[in-house]
């Protein structure tokens, strides 16, 4: 049951040829077991998971039409609304708050008769690359449980790779999408900013958060971008720019190509099995006639302070709301408002959000504003220029997604910085909002996946799930399953 | 970057963090270290260059001023800590 895609499942379950509970049955019973040892969910919802298939089996009984995503289990990261559930962003601090509301992109799902199996793993309030940030526990990559799945989506990426579900939603504010696609083997999208409704989504930097799938084939990540997408009245900065089918855009193919190489992005710190995996999979367009172009974005060496000033900052702004006040904990021991605010912040927040809320509130503090803040947004302008000019050449860029394949659990948790490193690849795609995609192209002699990063124009998601179908078309990487234990 | 402890109980005053004598003197090394790094932005010339806020230009996002029903209050102050009454219950605010 697991091997079936999403695409297979809702085509069955609309022809009647399976029952949406007998998916049901199959997925949370594999769920179940795989659970204790990859950790991928903070919580299975096993109940209402089973109940809503029930509910889709009458409604297709009595004549319903069945939606687009009709018997699909679908992992949603623990920091989106599903109304009557606990959303935790794996965080003590908002123990026992349960959404009164879905999220837009949740609401969409269920609208296309989607079932929702649970909330995944996550680094807290979805700072960190590895979910070592979880105040709960480490998730487990399906591919070697000794490593982390990346993060911060990681639990969401490990779901789609050891094929609990077929399907996952992440969120991705510098790379928490596409670096856990890229560790676990899998595709990972970060949709154009403002594709997707943040509506629902608990805010970790407005300016660079979007909401995006996991999927192991282009087929169903094009699937599940075409419900998700759109504009959104209760999210102010979502487009409206229209969204294309993009099943159909599929079926088109991608046309001729003029693809660029970055070259900043094959610079010292790359591992080499990397590089040399991401420039066979170049070759891959080139051979089917893609033109390859060199090109530079000469501030790419900027984006790790750029979005280490901008993103805290945001971050600051944001989790200012968690105050013991409305949700989630309150310290026992204040004596004033003063120190019931500061107290249960303190035992609320994990060390690294606590780590980059001050370096937000001291990088928009008093005397340091100019330097810190506003120049690294006058800096985002220079890097959102560099990729204006790249477009222009070529119509894709084809780069690494990550430095390394995915690390021991432990091994960068002592140095801050050295996880901050990590985001090298994918930051400046979130600071210019533009979209960008890890697809899986081989495995390191250690037989861990690697990934490579295509990231394209505003709003040609289409022309980039082209990219990948047809690279899936030319590649068997994506078919291959991480052992069962 | 040289960080104090000062600097560092000033900032989490601002943050609203009350940290304990161990956190503070992990953040004072931690923050001086990442905030070294992050200076390296100085080297980058800027000068003249608008600042981006936002990745899009955004025309204002306007919709008809009307109100709607919402979740009921009650399952909203379900989530809080402490509540009377249809409201949030808070320390008392003003001495005296």
């Amino acid at each position: 049951m697991s091997a079936l895609s999403a695409c297979e499942i809702a085509a069955k379950v609309r022809k009647k040829e399976i029952s949406a509970l007998e998916v049901a049955k199959g997925f949370l019973e594999n769920a179940k077991k795989q659970d204790p040892r990859l950790k991928v969910f903070i919580k299975i919802h096993g109940d209402p998971f089973m109940a809503s298939a029930e509910a889709l089996d009458e409604k297709i009984r009595t004549g319903g039409a069945p939606g687009r995503l009709a018997g699909v289990p679908v992992a949603i990261k623990d920091n989106m609304n599903v109304d009557g559930w606990e959303t935790t962003c794996a965080s003590k601090i908002l123990e026992g708050f349960k959404a009164t509301y879905d999220a837009t992109a949740i609401k969409k799902l269920k609208a296309e008769d989607a079932l929702l199996l649970g909330k995944t793993n996550l680094d807290e309030f979805a700072m960190g690359s590895s979910t070592e940030n979880s105040a709960f526990f480490t998730t487990k990559n399906p591919w070697d449980i000794s490593r982390v799945p990346g993060g911060s989506s990681g639990g969401s990426a490990a779901a789609v790779a050891a094929g609990i579900t077929p399907l996952s939603l992440g969120s991705d504010t510098g790379g928490s999408i596409r670096q856990p696609a890229s560790f676990c083997g899998v595709l990972g999208l970060k949709p154009t900013y403002g594709r997707v409704s943040r509506f629902g989504l608990v805010a970790f930097a407005s300016s660079l958060d979007q909401i995006g799938p996991f999927a192991r084939d282009a087929q169903d990540l094009a699937l599940l971008l075409s419900v998700i997408s759109g504009k959104d009245p209760m999210d102010s900065t979502s487009s409206d720019e229209p969204v294309p089918d993009y099943a159909a855009a599929l079926a088109k193919g991608t046309g001729p190509l003029k693809l660029g190489v970055p070259k900043e992005y094959f610079a010292k710190g790359l591992d080499a099995e990397i590089k040399e995996k991401v420039l066979a999979a170049v070759k891959v367009f080139e051979k089917a006639g893609a033109k390859i172009e060199d090109v530079s974005l000469p501030h790419m060496s900027s984006a790790i302070e750029v979005y280490y000033i901008l993103a805290p900052s945001e971050a600051s702004a944001n989790l200012a709301r968690f105050d013991g006040i409305r949700y989630g904990h309150r310290t026992k021991e204040a004596k004033n408002l003063l120190e019931l605010y500061e107290k249960s912040r303190d035992e609320g927040f994990g060390p690294e959000v606590k780590r980059r809320i001050m370096l937000g509130t001291y990088a928009l503090s008093s005397g340091y504003y100019d330097a810190f803040y506003l120049k690294a947004q006058k800096v985002r302008t220079l890097i959102c220029q560099d990729f204006e000019a790249a477009f222009k050449k070529v119509d894709a860029l084809i780069t690494p997604t990550a430095p390394t394949p995915a690390f021991k659990i432990g091994d960068k948790t002592s140095d801050p910085l050295q996880m901050y490193l990590s985001d090298v690849y994918t930051i400046s795609c979130n600071l210019a909002g533009i979209p960008g995609m890890s697809v899986p192209c081989g495995f390191s002699k250690e037989k861990l996946p690697v990934g490579f990063q295509i990231l394209g124009r505003p709003f040609e998601e289409a022309r980039m799930l082209q990219m990948a179908a047809f690279y899936q078309s030319q590649t068997a990487w994506h078919k291959e399953t991480p052992p069962l234990n | 970057m040289a960080l104090t402890k000062k600097d560092v109980e000033h900032v989490a005053r601002l943050a609203r963090l009350s940290l304990t004598d161990k956190e503070k003197e992990n953040l004072t090394e931690q923050l001086g270290k990442i905030l070294g790094y992050i200076e390296k932005l100085n080297e980058t010339d800027a000068a003249g260059v608008p600042p981006t806020a936002h990745p899009f230009a955004v025309t204002p996002a306007l919709r008809e001023d009307k109100t709607f029903r919402w979740s009921p209050a009650e399952s909203i102050l379900k989530n809080a800590p402490e509540h009377e009454e249809g409201f949030f219950k808070v320390k008392k605010v003003i001495e005296g």
